[in-house]
């Protein structure tokens, strides 16, 4: 039952986009397209699933000191597999990916994991984090992609839709319509949960795998969350 | 060395300054979007980190330019490139921030606080590797590094505007916090699409 709960957790409890705001960026950027939502989410969870699995492995060899660029090294290592995989058999989702193909490297929720579950589990357990997370990001990904779609481009996975095709609202497809339905979708989350979901009204930096290293700016709230 | 865009005058100019307003990394792109909503709350801490991330940038162009192209390609090593590149961004920020501490304590004081916080800033390892991809030769890339940086520097500090007077104003139960900040960052993202017109017009 607990290694169940490690894996639904991640996806509706502790989403990472939506609870956690973990991962901000790729989020953004790729939610145009509802195909393009789904090729992102699951590189970014097979590239969190490796890590996942190779840190909770190596975490009583890696030493604490040099923990993080350690930590970077693998999970580089696995988005030049993936990328490389992704260029090989999807070129055309490549392409639409571009630059957030390599960008998964520094996506907070892969750090951020690793720094907050892979180094204090098992294997195993890190591994069905790893898929939970994983599908969390992809899941909160398709369901802004599609809003963003469905509005923006009168389309849903490239089929078009009757009526929308004719009035669509080409702005949420731009960068201003990405902000504003991630917004709305936080609030959404707020108000559905009576705020319970999100207990930091500020955006806290407790996902931020550099939240220890900041001096100053984990003085004030973030110290405080990274040790709860 | 083949393959590489040599710009002009004109060029370089077009790319700073299509880097600050028509392609600007923050509202556009979506590049260090956590950095931005984390600490543009107070103007001088928008204006430390925006600092500092122009030094990281341009320095780190500087440095992985001439690895791409003097030690990855002439080896068929290119597929290396994301590995190594994070790798160097990630030690020159070490490096940078020792030197600052032992010899410029002041500025290690206002600037040092934010360097760590850089290394996992996607904007940085974009520009980077946007600079080989769109084969930019050094000049280009520097200018490019430049721009995106200032882009940056602009965003934050608009925002930090924004977010001051947002402060003193109720907002709805459920948009507290972060939910109302994407909106006005959606509407500041707004804004910025009237310059896409101007520059193009203005040098084309």
């Amino acid at each position: 039952m607990k290694k169940l709960r490690i894996l639904l957790v991640g996806i509706i409890k502790e989403n990472p986009v939506l609870v956690l705001i973990l991962g901000t960026c790729p989020t953004l950027a790729i939610s145009t397209q509802a195909s393009n939502a789904i090729g992102m989410g699951l590189a970014a969870t097979a590239v969190l699933v490796c890590s996942n699995i190779a840190i909770s492995a190596l975490r009583k060899v890696i030493p604490d000191n040099v923990r993080i660029p350690c930590y970077i090294v693998l999970i580089a290592g696995f988005v030049t597999l993936v990328e490389m995989v992704v260029k090989a058999y999807a070129p055309a989702l490549d392409k639409s990916l571009g630059i957030y193909l390599p960008l998964i490297v520094v996506n907070c929720i892969i750090l951020g994991r690793a720094e907050m579950f892979a180094n204090k589990n098992t294997v195993v357990d890190s591994a069905l984090d790893g898929i939970g997370m994983g599908l969390g990001f992809t899941l909160a990904l398709f369901v802004m992609a599609a809003i963003r779609e469905i509005l923006g481009n009168g389309t849903f996975y490239g089929m078009e839709i009757p009526f929308l095709i004719n009035h669509n609202i080409s702005i949420m497809t731009l960068a201003p319509g990405g902000f504003f339905v991630y917004g709305c979708m936080i609030a959404a989350i707020n108000k559905l949960s009576k705020g319970k979901a999100i207990k930091k009204t500020e955006f806290g930096c407790m996902g931020c795998p550099s939240a220890a290293a900041c001096g100053k700016l984990s003085e004030t709230k973030c110290g405080k969350e990274s040790e709860a | 060395m083949e393959g590489i865009i040599h710009l002009d005058f004109k060029g370089i100019i077009i790319l700073l300054m299509s880097a600050v307003f028509v392609n600007n990394y923050v509202l556009q792109k979506f590049l260090g979007i956590c950095s931005f909503l984390g600490v543009s709350k107070k103007l001088d801490q928008a204006t430390g980190m925006s600092l500092a991330v122009i030094f990281v940038m341009m320095l780190s162009t500087a440095v992985t330019w001439p690895i791409q192209y003097y030690l990855l390609n002439p080896h068929g090593l290119g597929y290396l490139q994301t590995i190594v590149f994070i790798l160097v961004i990630a030690a020159l920020v070490q490096l940078v921030e020792i030197v600052l501490k032992k010899y410029i304590p002041a500025l290690h004081s206002a600037m040092g606080i934010y360097l760590p916080l850089i290394t996992t800033n996607c904007a940085v390892l974009a520009v980077t590797i946007l600079n080989v991809d769109k084969q930019y030769d050094f000049l280009a890339s520097m200018v490019n590094a430049l721009g995106s940086g200032l882009g940056y520097f602009l965003a934050m500090v608009m925002f930090s505007g924004v977010r001051s007077r947002m402060e003193s104003e109720e907002t709805p139960k459920a948009f507290e916090g972060l939910p109302i900040l994407l909106v006005a960052a959606s509407i500041v993202s707004v804004s910025f699409f009237g310059f896409a017109g101007v520059i193009e017009n203005l040098f084309g």
